[in-house]
């Protein structure tokens, strides 16, 4: 069959979805991540050279680990005998009995190779926002052009960035070693956090570079799904791929053409996306069987009772509460209660809600979204002083325009409808 | 007599596709099916959700055992198939190479269908 001519998509996306498990093969063989990375960029360049000609070798990912390596001994030995290099056209090619072989060796490690990889960017003296850096350029590939513009930074200082974490992680010891379970296991959910972080900061971006960040959504889900394809069984891993899908499903409906935040209960939501939702449900179907309760899949379930509700009425709140009581108990935080307030006050009015939170305010002290719900309660309640204050506070902790402008929205209502201080219960 | 393209290609490059790479091959494809349908050849189209989120029932033993994935570990999935009307096997090879040219990479492979049932689901 032959490609259309000129197309090189095909090579972009195979190179793409190479690179993780090449990549970490050859840091598996090389013991060090830049030579790694010029290898597997070298053998990057050379398939851009020899694949439109032979067309793709029947497993790209051997090929490129297999002329990475072999690229790299060649390098060493022609720095030794000042040779010159053997010609490109002289690689193997898809039939060559070594690929096969590299194939064979490496399908035995590659699993905990990819898993190393993401590891070795989890390094806990890095943080958060380096770890992110740090996966995105080298297990995504992501330049550093796209990852300052991502963070909103420029792109001389994220270089700088980088450098200083794979500094750090160049001399922190990772054991090259196959782990053991208990080894694996801690390394998947160091993982699995990360991943979720790389989410979680396109996710929580709002206002004017919104757009810019959302491409760390999709990459954060492609990180997942990687992942989910090493550990295909881990319940907690399908949890974790179903949680970032239910939630990225509603993107195209959580801002309005202005910017602004639109509530998960005045989503339109038709303009979810509804593979991403079909996809997320059959994941979270799946983990639920294994009988084996974690943080991620009890998130995801509870996004997937919002996905299945067709209209915001149809929601199971009860369900929804009991799902944030047991995360309180897998995972307790103040947040988690939080958000279990919204179910109770949909489930049990405003005013119980409120007592619930109430004793959060201590450890949320600083947080916006305890002061914007705290003030919502009090609103309904009548108790409009107060629920001003809370408001107030809310619009001094916004981490964004579109933030503090939703808050504003209540302080407006408030003013027009003359409340303030008149007592009006619900 | 009606042919079953099935669908088989690297799942994690077709995951690696970008929005734009995507909507392209989406509506190359399409414009190939549309032809097909006017042509009155287009049966039932499939696009199957990636293999991660797919559940397998052995039945081989009682009671069947249920396993997360596709068994086979294999470099290529199945990712979707078209029914589709063709007077011969090079009928439906020609038919083949202009959807292949629509979406590149991976196989189709194809399979004379035997049985039939249009059924009613999802219409």
């Amino acid at each position: 069959m032959s490609e259309p001519a000129g197309d090189l998509t095909w090579i972009d996306a195979a190179l793409t979805a190479a690179r993780p498990q090449a990549l970490a093969a050859l840091l598996r063989y090389f013991r060090d991540l830049d030579m790694a990375e010029e290898a597997f960029q070298e053998a990057c360049l050379r398939a851009l050279k020899t694949w439109p000609q032979n067309g793709p070798p029947r497993d790209p990912t051997a090929w490129l680990i297999l002329v990475g390596r072999n690229v790299a001994i060649d390098e060493t030995r022609h720095r030794a005998r000042q040779q010159p290099l053997p010609d490109g056209d002289a690689l193997p090619d898809a039939d060559d009995k070594e690929a096969e072989l590299a194939e064979r060796l490496d399908a035995q490690h590659y699993r905990d190779d990819v898993l190393r990889l993401l590891f070795i960017c989890c390094h806990p003296d890095l943080p958060a926002t380096q770890q992110i850096a740090l996966a995105l350029r080298i297990v995504s590939g992501l330049s550093v052009k796209q990852i300052a513009r991502a963070f909103l930074v420029g792109e001389s200082a994220m270089e700088q960035r980088i450098t200083r974490a794979k500094g750090r992680i160049a001399r922190a010891d990772v054991a090259f070693e196959t782990p053991g379970a208990v080894e694996r296991a801690a390394r998947l959910a160091a993982v699995a956090a990360m991943i979720y972080l790389v989410f979680n900061e396109g996710y929580s971006a709002s206002g004017d570079g919104a757009a810019m960040r959302l491409p760390l959504c999709d990459e954060a889900i492609r990180l997942a799904r990687l992942l989910l394809r090493l550990f295909p069984a881990e319940p907690e891993i399908m949890g974790l791929t179903a949680l970032l899908m239910l939630q990225h499903a509603r993107t195209p409906a959580r801002f309005d053409a202005d910017g602004a935040v639109v509530l998960l209960e005045d989503q339109d939501r038709g303009r979810w996306n509804r593979a991403m939702i079909t996809e997320g449900l059959a994941l979270i179907d799946k983990a639920v069987r294994h009988r084996r309760r974690g943080p991620y899949q009890v998130q995801a379930a509870i996004a997937a009772l919002h996905a299945r509700a067709a209209q915001p009425q149809e929601t199971d709140w009860a369900q929804i509460d009991l799902l944030y009581a047991a995360l309180e108990e897998l995972a307790p935080s103040p947040v988690v209660t939080l958000n279990r307030a919204v179910a109770v006050a949909k489930l049990r009015g405003p005013a119980a809600a409120l007592a619930m939170i109430e004793p959060l305010a201590g450890p949320l002290n600083g947080y916006f979204h305890f002061f914007g719900l705290k003030g919502a309660l009090l609103m309904r309640l009548g108790r409009d002083a107060e629920a001003r204050t809370a408001f107030d506070r809310a619009i001094a902790l916004a981490n964004s325009a579109a933030e503090a402008a939703h808050i504003r929205q209540h302080l407006d209502q408030l003013a027009k409808e003359g409340r303030a201080g008149v007592a009006n219960s619900e | 007599m009606l042919y079953a393209l099935l669908c088989y290609n690297d799942e994690a490059a077709v995951c690696a596709w970008s929005k734009d790479e995507e909507n392209a091959v989406m509506a190359k494809l399409g414009a190939v099916t549309e032809k097909l349908a006017k042509q009155g050849r287009l049966g039932p189209v499939a696009r199957l959700v990636p293999t991660t989120a797919a559940t397998t029932l052995r039945k081989d033993r009682n009671p069947p055992l249920v396993i997360d994935g596709p068994f086979a570990e294999t470099k290529e999935q199945l990712l979707g198939f078209f029914v589709i009307d063709c007077a011969s096997l090079e009928h439906a090879l020609e038919t083949a190479r202009e959807l292949g040219a629509a979406n590149p990479g991976g196989a189709y492979e194809i399979r004379p269908i035997l049985q039939f049932w249009p059924g009613s689901a999802g219409t």
